[in-house]
């Protein structure tokens, strides 16, 4: 049982090294190749980015991940490059030769994972396509941080460096010099065991026979569990080769992503749909955690701040779910009982979420508050679906992350709304059910007095937003 | 002394060329070895540190028999194991590495776990038994102040008669505010590598922004001489600070380990403990009380000072005197009283970080002018022009010292003129009328920084140069390299003076053995000092080159000449490192040390009165910032920043400087909240939870000018000026947008109370506020500025 992947173009067939080894320790601390940086082990610094590349010759992704939060099995048949990779002999790649001559370097201690960040940027499409202009690089850049530049000749690199793109161009990974390493369904070291099943039933299988196991999916969420509690992770049923989790289907009334859809992968059409949601999306962790974190995941954690749940429960999104005994669907407010508590049953999985497309008459609109606009955990997150006709609110749907033990829908809201006029004045007297509604905490994050307010406010900027006030209403968004 | 007046550049890499990082190509490559890099020597032990989970307890117990036992173990050592003294201070003393029978704050070190690995060392601190009695914590300044509780005794800065004058002052104003504290957040968390010797050698690379220090420390506490300890530091992850004082006890422990085990041993703390365990900036609290003329001239001025100090003093003592002696930053006050109080908390002790009190004292007096403002219906600039130094007697500083070197007012009337202030706030207003939900503000902050540790004593330098017989130079010196790029300007320096190109001169690491009893790299100093021990130590070899040169020629010593890597005597010329050969043969020594003390300076501790500053260095920035008055959200849209740095050694240097310090001090101000919870834990502890600038937080506009032509008035190291700390205090300006939104929220009728960090909840609080208190006057509000 030896797991196998590449790295910078050399295979790598690994035996005997625990699966809760991260691939950050693995690559440090076994291969011996110090470039990639611990900065945070929480996946947010981005010192660790290492890229991911993969496909066929000719249609070639590279994506940046987050080492730290990877375990090493999640390698499994990977082709990896790291910062060692990339220079060729003194032939520095352009990125590292922007960033050495427009001085994007002081301590040097986050460079490596800039430079590998904005490598992937280099190669591949973003998101959401487009010029390389700054708002560009910040996407791309918002999981790294750097604490010596200020980040403005670091961003002058980028523009130098990825402006003109040539994805299909030879260089490291870019190619297929050789054949992909093969990927493995089991690799077990140290007591401890990684299952990566294909199908949906080996899926069943796999979890109906070891209840116990942990899914991973991108291991945002899991991975700290290696990364930061050092934790032994007995069993582990890996979701990201399992084709039906992987489907995305453009339905016409719907579109479903299956569980392990990485939410870069699930943008383009949430962006086609629901613009604002896809904001929201491109707010989710940074393009690292993008790459890697899934929407099945974001559900699975369950989190009362996760920033999903609200808007798909405003969306009416519908879960599947699957065991060894069959499916299961139910509407995703349903699905969260209390703190961190679903009505997931032993051995059963998240298979996808459905969301209905919009329709004629309403507005989707989804709005997140942080301390910082990039990569951050929301203090409060409103989601809203409403549908207007002839100057009164004929139908809301308003759920909310952070005020709560769990996502949860503000129902006193809704029917303090529903029939309402559609005015502000009207809006923000409908907004005081969320005193009913709501009894937020305080924590580090904000204090439960500013979460109330702010879940109030909301409904004015809902308003404006909806109705075509004729002002700028996000600071992100003003020059 | 007069120092070298200018350099030429018929070579590569003098000073004053723009050059890039010296290791800009290691750092992008991955080839950049720091401390957890460096590959393990056989039988390397890991440190788990097991630390005080109560801010105030009695240690009753501890029972380390079972996780002795446990796999990997070499040793678990606490405060009894330790054969020297255990107490690192670097001013007072009794300041502990291991808490011996009192943890003092959630987080202090108790024991050490010595392990084949972390993970080992980590499962057997979970077989560890330590009992603690658990002891009231005193978390607030207003709870250590009342129980008169100080980490050190206070002191203050007084000039004239405060009271009296604000008493008879026409007008007055008082209020508070307070700032948070900041943490590092340098991207290489404390790390340190102790590797045992021969008899009680012992061999630290740390990282650290003050090697002699860790040596005497690592002496201290292992009951060695300082002698018997070599430190060596290559390069730092970032330093900012926080590696002034607060590495010395994470080397000491991995020492301690390596000298109680035989065993080379690495301590390297995760992200979360460096955050709970090490020091931060220091956060402060000001009461404020002013008595000012109709013109808005201010004639009494006092502030009482508190800050958490933390656990123990460490620098507290020299951050709140340069907070107390930057709390004029550019503003002649006649009549002052200062009070530094540094409370002692049962919270981490504070230490140094980047600006060092200064950014704190000014922040409080930049309160006060506006607030003065604020009262007298006024623009705040008008208050500020009206105040800030001059002469005719208006040039002395509430310490004593005289202002020489002032251009403040020259330097803020040409940036206001050229980004047209007045036209920007004209459109602000514009914005701010078009605009429910966003409202703009606008907020010039000046800046007088003065340069030299605050100690006269700390203010020298030394450098050790080899030249070789081929002409390529050995360059060291006791500066530290942070990323701040020391040791490409202090190349240049040597470059400049040997008139060779840069890449004749190998860089090396700082190390105790080479340059002794040297002080931090802190203080904005580095090039300062190193710069000038260094060009000394060339010059003095240079000398002696020049003599075999000239005697090897039959001319005039005085007449050699070096210039474009070549020696010129009379009609010959040889290349410099036939000169360096030729000099050999003559029995030349072609080693030299240098030696530099900044002159002029002086310092009375107890009066707090002195000139302690060799010069003092200038800048200003326009900051415009936008926020949402439903959320609290704000970001900055402009920055327009003009610094002075004297002769530049290095302009791209400098630049990186002036911007990496702005973004600090903006996330300082903004984003970057630490919170405890009741039982003094810190909740903030990992980037997950405390927020730094990210790239799309920097302006959108962000415009840096070094004013140019501006040599330093006194000779310092070719007419350079120092440039690590100043631009950080402009990011004052980036929060006093902010307010200036925030006051135009209520019509600009009240003075927002709004402290520092302005997170978006800060922001929303203080609107609120001032919405309410505005609605609350008795004149009818007139619209909204
Ligand atoms: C730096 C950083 C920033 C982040 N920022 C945000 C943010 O801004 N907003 C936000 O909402 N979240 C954020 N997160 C959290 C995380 O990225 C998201 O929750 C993400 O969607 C998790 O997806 P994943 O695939 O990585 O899940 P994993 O970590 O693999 O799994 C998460 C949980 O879901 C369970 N799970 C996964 N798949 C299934 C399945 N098919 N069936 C049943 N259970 C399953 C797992 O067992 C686990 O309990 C952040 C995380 C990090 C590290
Ligand atoms: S180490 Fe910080 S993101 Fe991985
Ligand atoms: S260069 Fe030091 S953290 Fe980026």
């Amino acid at each position: 049982m030896t797991l196998e992947f590449h790295l910078n173009g050399r295979r790598h067939a690994v035996r005997d090294v625990p699966p809760n080894v991260t691939a950050l320790d693995y690559i440090r601390e076994h291969l011996r190749l110090t470039g990639a940086k611990e900065g945070c082990a929480e996946g947010d610094c981005g010192a660790c980015t290492v890229v991911l590349a993969a496909g066929p010759e000719g249609g070639r992704t590279f994506r940046a991940v987050n080492a730290c939060l990877l375990t090493l099995p999640h390698l499994n048949g990977a082709d990896v490059l790291t910062v060692e990779g990339l220079a060729d002999g003194d032939g520095l790649d352009p990125v590292q030769a922007a960033m050495a001559d427009g001085d994007g370097t002081q301590c040097g201690y986050c460079t490596p994972g800039f430079v590998m960040a904005l490598y992937a940027l280099r190669r591949g499409p973003e998101e959401i396509g487009g010029e390389i202009d700054p708002e560009t690089v910040h996407d791309a850049l918002a999981g790294n941080l750097c604490r010596c530049t200020g980040y403005r000749p670091i961003v002058d690199a980028a523009v130098k460096a990825c402006g003109e793109k040539a994805s299909e161009e030879a260089g490291p990974g870019g190619g297929s010099a050789h054949a992909p390493a093969r990927a493995t369904d089991r690799y077990e070291a140290g007591g401890q065991a990684f299952l990566s099943p294909t199908g949906l039933d080996e899926m069943a299988e796999a979890l109906a026979d070891n209840p116990d196991a942990y899914i991973l999916a991108g291991g945002t969420d899991l991975g700290l569990l290696a990364a930061k509690e050092r934790q032994k992770l007995p069993v582990v049923i890996h979701t990201g080769r399992v084709a039906e989790l992987l489907e995305i289907r453009d339905e016409p009334d719907h579109l479903e992503f299956g569980a392990a859809v990485t939410y870069t992968d699930a943008l383009p059409l949430i962006g086609r749909d629901y613009p604002s949601f896809a904001t929201l999306i491109k707010r989710i962790g940074s393009r690292q955690i993008r790459n890697m974190g899934t929407i099945g995941g974001n559900i699975g954690n369950a989190s009362p701040i996760g920033d999903t749940p609200p808007c798909l429960i405003a969306l009416d999104a519908v879960l599947s779910l699957h065991s060894r005994d069959g499916p299961r669907r139910m509407p995703i407010e349903d699905f969260f009982l209390d703190y961190r508590k679903t009505d997931l049953r032993p051995g059963e999985f998240i298979r996808s979420v459905r969301i209905p497309k919009p329709k004629a008459g309403e507005a989707f609109r989804t709005y997140k508050i942080s301390k910082r606009y990039d990569q951050d955990i929301s203090s409060v997150i409103g989601a809203y679906r409403i549908a207007v006709a002839d100057g009164a609110v004929r139908d809301a749907r308003i759920a909310y992350g952070g005020m709560a033990a769990t996502p949860k829908r503000a129902r006193a809201c809704e029917a303090a709304i529903t029939g309402s006029a559609w005015r502000e004045d009207a809006l923000m007297e409908a907004a005081r059910a969320v005193d009913e509604d709501f009894e937020p905490l305080s924590d580090h994050r904000a204090s439960a007095a500013y979460r109330s307010m702010v879940a109030r406010n909301l409904f004015a900027r809902l308003w404006r937003d909806i109705s075509g006030a004729d002002e700028p209403l996000d600071v992100a968004l003003i020059r | 002394m007069s120092g070298p007046e200018t350099a030429t550049s018929d070579i590569v890499g003098a000073a004053h060329a723009r050059l890039r990082h010296d290791s800009a190509v290691k750092h992008v490559t991955g080839d950049a070895v720091y401390v957890d890099d460096m590959p393990p020597l056989p039988g390397t032990l890991e440190i788990f540190p097991v630390v005080s989970p109560h801010a105030h307890a009695t240690i009753v117990s501890v029972d380390i028999a079972e996780a002795l036992r446990a796999p990997g173990v070499a040793g678990i050592f606490g405060a009894g194991d330790i054969p020297g003294k255990n107490d690192i201070a670097p001013i007072f003393s009794d300041e502990p590495i291991l808490a011996d029978g009192l943890a003092e704050y959630a987080g202090q070190p108790v024991l050490i776990v010595a392990a084949d690995t972390y993970d080992l060392g980590r499962d057997a601190a979970r077989l560890i038994d330590i009992g603690y009695e658990v002891l009231d914590p005193v978390l607030t300044i207003d709870e250590a102040l009342e129980k008169g509780q100080f980490t050190y005794p206070p002191h203050s800065v007084v000039r004239g008669d405060a009271e009296g004058a604000i008493e008879a002052a026409p007008r007055r104003v008082s209020g508070e505010v307070s700032c948070g504290g900041q943490d590092h957040f340098y991207l290489e968390s404390q790390v340190a590598l102790a590797v045992p010797g021969e008899d009680r050698d012992i061999t630290v690379h740390a990282s650290t922004q003050h090697p002699t220090e860790v040596q005497r420390g690592v002496a201290h506490v292992l009951g060695i001489e300082i002698n018997d300890v070599l430190v060596e530091v290559r390069r730092m992850g970032g330093a900012f600070g926080g590696k002034e004082t607060q590495a010395t006890g994470i080397a000491a422990l991995a020492a301690l380990a390596a000298a109680l085990t035989g065993r080379p041993a690495k301590l390297r703390l995760r992200r979360d403990d460096d955050m709970i365990v090490t020091g931060k900036r220091h956060d402060y609290r000001f009461r404020y009380e002013a008595g000012f003329g109709e013109d808005g001239r201010l004639e009494g001025v006092k502030i009482e000072m508190a800050t958490r100090s933390g656990n123990v003093a460490d620098c507290s003592s020299g951050v709140m005197a340069r907070a107390l002696c930057h709390a004029d930053n550019c503003y002649y006050l006649p009549h002052v009283r200062f009070d530094g109080l540094p409370c002692k908390t049962n919270t981490v002790s504070a230490t140094a970080f980047r600006g060092f009190g200064g950014p704190q004292g000014m922040l409080a007096i930049e309160t006060v002018i506006e607030h003065v403002a604020a009262e007298l219906g006024k623009p705040v600039d008008d208050i500020r022009r009206i105040n800030y130094y001059g002469d005719g007697g208006r040039n002395v500083t509430p310490y004593g010292q005289t202002v020489k070197d002032n251009i403040i007012v020259e330097l803020t009337e040409r940036l206001m003129r050229e980004v047209d202030f007045e036209g920007r706030a004209r459109a602000v207003d514009d914005f701010n009328a078009a605009n429910a939900t966003l409202k703009k503000g606008i907020a010039l902050m000046p800046v007088k920084f003065g340069i030299s540790f605050n100690l006269p004593t700390l203010n020298q330098g030394g450098a050790l140069v080899h030249v070789y017989t081929d002409g390529s130079v050995h360059l060291n010196h006791g500066g530290t390299e942070m990323g701040q790029g020391l040791f490409v300007k202090v190349a240049q320096v040597v470059a400049s003076t040997f008139q060779i190109d840069i890449d004749r001169i190998k860089i090396s690491s700082t190390r105790t053995d080479k340059v002794p009893n040297t002080s931090a790299t802190a203080a904005s100093s580095g090039s300062d000092i190193n710069g000038m021990a260094a060009h000394i130590a060339a010059t003095e070899i240079k000398q002696r080159m020049a003599r075999a040169a000239a005697d090897h020629f039959g001319v005039e010593t005085g007449s050699v000449e070096f210039r474009a890597n070549r020696v010129y005597a009379g009609n010959e010329s040889i290349s410099f490192a036939e000169c360096a050969h030729l000099a050999w043969r003559a029995r030349e020594s072609l080693s030299a040390t240098g030696f530099y003390r900044t002159p002029d300076i002086s310092w009375d501790a107890k009066t707090m009165t002195g000139s302690p500053f060799y010069y003092y260095t200038y800048g200003a920035c326009i900051a415009e910032a936008v926020i949402d008055t439903l959320t609290g959200e704000s970001r900055v849209l402009k920055a327009d920043i003009l610094q002075d740095v004297g002769n530049s050694l290095n302009p791209a240097i400098d630049m990186g400087q002036i911007e990496g310090a702005f973004v600090q001090g903006m996330g300082w101000l903004t984003s970057e909240e630490l919170v405890w919870d009741e039982d003094g834990h810190l909740k903030t502890h990992g980037p997950s939870t405390y927020k730094i600038p990210g790239s799309r937080d920097v302006p959108p506009e962000f415009n840096v000018h070094i004013l140019e032509d501006a040599p330093n008035m006194v000779p310092t190291i070719f007419r350079s000026k120092a440039i690590g700390e100043p631009p950080l205090m402009l990011a004052i300006s980036v929060w006093l947008a902010i307010r200036d939104a925030v006051a135009r929220t209520g019509g600009r009728k009240v003075f927002p109370r709004l402290d520092a960090p302005a997170t978006p909840e800060a922001i929303l609080m203080a609107i609120e506020d001032v919405r309410e208190r505005a609605n609350q006057l008795p004149s009818p509000l007139t619209g909204e500025g």
